[in-house]
């Protein structure tokens, strides 16, 4: 088995090849948000080098489906896909909330939440590192203010809501693979590659239309 | 024939996504998915409903597009991609797709401009393009003239337009008129039972000696005068506004086209983008350049709105003439300057 693990859910552009046993490579470089875009191919070109591998030694893939910002996500998961196209292997996804549990390596009760931008977090609970006992969820930081441990960047952002931080702040491709791979020993259930979005886009249904003429406006002749 | 370049094409870059293969300049397939339906009730393309319907519709377009060509990926010799200008959001997901594609099946990548593309595209209609023409691009996005040299390698800007593009005008005018987004067919529609010289609407920058476009001015005295007409409770002849709109719109487009031609001592001229596939535009700018003597090329409706086909097309000239490749990092660049053709 050679596994390729992505995600892009968090400020981490994260990328690494596992062969079941071990991670045989990782890269990853932490952004201030934005270029995934740029950083994500060459990342992969890179841990297959570092892995000695080429892309059709690779038997699937697993991609992180955040919750996260759009774009960056999105970036992951479109690759994943179409490497999987490409490849002709398969591709499941793993929920980054979940990616970032797993390697705090907690066991006991704690809070996951990552940046969700205007001021809110995404989060998730958990009754250990590999218990997830919430539906992931949006919200602001105050709602779910807790004196638990709290995994992921939202416990350095919101410090009054979650004074207990513990690390990792970002997700890792290498545990996210680790993850994956236990799971499919395990037989366990595994996500399809589909975006946690947990938002609708942000569109508003035309009122009616402005007038250019000012009321008091003369009827033309 | 078989030993003519195989490209790929992926277009994202608002609300289509295209994938298009080219071998030489046969179009071998130009498979599309479109989310315009998703953006009609907000009256104009929503950036996030159109990245996300990309990201679904990306591996099933390919999937059509091989199938329709009836080649594999290993077939293919290279994967071209636009890189700009466009919709960030949207023009990431085609920008990280041809990148995995081209990593993944260890085949040059290469990130190119739409505008070019759009030129490009009548290379699959009309085979060859000349060494030296101008082109005429207007769409929802741009209205731009331009030098296009070496089949589409160079390009220079003329012209475009200082406020609205072309595209944007009909949309917004078409909502005045209570007809649908996109405004463009709907207005070309009920002009055809109107008259074009009902009402002199004004014609921006037309007499201003430059290859310039303006067509807010042109969009807000429409408005003026149908909401004359509601307030004195007099119905809005539909047909005779649009014919009255459109024909103030091609008017400006056609003889700014025919003048850059002029002043570039050139004879051929193409154009391209959504607006193209307007009748009244094709039919003036035909009857136009055979009065002045310039060659007219204009794809069929279906090449000249966004598609993979345009895309592939351009990309076959890059690989052909030996163009340096995209680096893996590529940016999608949602301002890319008009005159780079190749990132
Ligand atoms: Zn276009």
């Amino acid at each position: 088995m050679l596994l390729l693990a992505l995600d892009t859910a968090t400020p981490a552009v994260t990328v690494a090849v596992h062969d079941g046993e071990r991670p045989r490579a990782e890269s990853t470089v932490v952004t201030r948000g934005g270029q995934q875009g740029e950083l994500l191919a060459p990342g992969i070109a890179r841990v297959l080098r570092d892995a000695g591998a080429a892309p059709a030694d690779l038997t699937a893939i697993a991609v992180g489906v955040g919750p996260g910002p759009f774009t960056g996500l999105r970036v992951g998961l479109v690759t994943a896909r179409t490497m999987g196209d490409a490849l002709g292997i398969p591709v499941h996804g793993g929920c980054t909330l979940d990616v970032l549990a797993w390697a705090s390596g907690l066991a006991e009760p704690f809070l996951v939440a990552t940046d969700a931008r205007r001021r809110e977090v995404y989060w998730a609970r958990y009754a250990d590192a590999r218990t997830r006992t919430t539906d992931p969820a949006v919200g602001v930081p105050a709602d779910v203010a807790t004196s638990e441990p709290v995994v992921g960047q939202g416990a350095a952002l919101y410090p009054e809501a979650f004074p207990a931080a513990r690390e990792p702040v970002h997700a890792s491709a290498a545990a996210l693979a680790e993850l994956v791979v236990h799971r499919l020993a395990a037989g366990e259930p595994l996500l399809d590659p589909l975006p946690l979005y947990l938002r609708r886009p942000d569109a508003r249904t035309p009122g009616p239309r402005k007038r250019v003429l000012p009321a008091d406006h003369p009827a033309p002749a | 024939m078989a030993d003519q370049p195989l490209v790929l094409g992926i277009e994202t870059s608002c609300d289509e996504t295209g994938v298009g293969i080219v071998r030489g300049e046969t179009l071998l397939a130009d498979a599309l998915a479109s989310s315009v339906d998703e953006h009609a009730r907000f009256g104009g393309v929503v950036p996030e409903v159109a990245s996300r319907a990309h990201l679904e519709a990306m591996v099933p377009t390919m999937r059509r597009a091989l199938s329709d060509a009836g080649v594999t990926l290993r077939d293919v010799d290279a994967i071209a991609v636009t890189a700009g200008p466009g919709l960030t959001g949207a023009l990431l997901v085609g920008v990280a797709a041809a990148k995995s594609y081209a990593l993944a099946l260890g085949k040059p990548l290469y990130g190119v401009n739409h505008l070019a593309a759009h030129v490009a595209v009548d290379r699959l209609e009309h085979g060859p393009l000349p060494q030296r023409c101008i082109a005429l691009l207007v769409s929802g996005g741009h209205s731009s003239l331009f030098v296009v040299e070496d089949a589409g390698r160079t390009v220079t800007p003329l012209g475009g337009t200082v406020d609205d593009a072309a595209g944007e005008a009909y949309d917004k005018v078409a909502r005045v008129l209570g007809l649908p987004f996109p405004g463009g067919p709907p207005i070309d529609r009920a002009a055809g039972d109107g008259d074009p010289a009902a009402i002199p609407f004004p014609r921006g920058k037309a007499n201003d000696g430059t290859l310039d476009f303006s067509f807010a001015g042109l969009k807000t005295a429409v408005a003026r005068w149908v909401e004359g007409r509601e307030r004195v409770g007099e119905p809005v002849p539909v047909a005779d506004v649009a014919a009255s709109f459109q024909e103030a719109v091609v008017d400006v487009l056609t003889r700014k086209a025919v003048a850059a031609c002029r002043q570039q001592g050139v004879d051929d001229l193409v154009l391209g983008g959504g607006v193209a596939a307007n009748s009244r535009l094709r039919a003036l700018a035909e009857e136009r350049c055979a009065a002045a003597g310039i060659r007219l090329r204009v794809p069929r409706p279906r090449l000249c709105t966004d598609n993979g086909a345009m895309v592939a097309s351009l990309g076959v000239e890059l690989v052909a003439h030996g163009v340096t490749p995209s680096d893996l990092d590529l940016p999608a660049d949602s301002a890319l300057d008009l005159d780079v053709v190749s990132v």
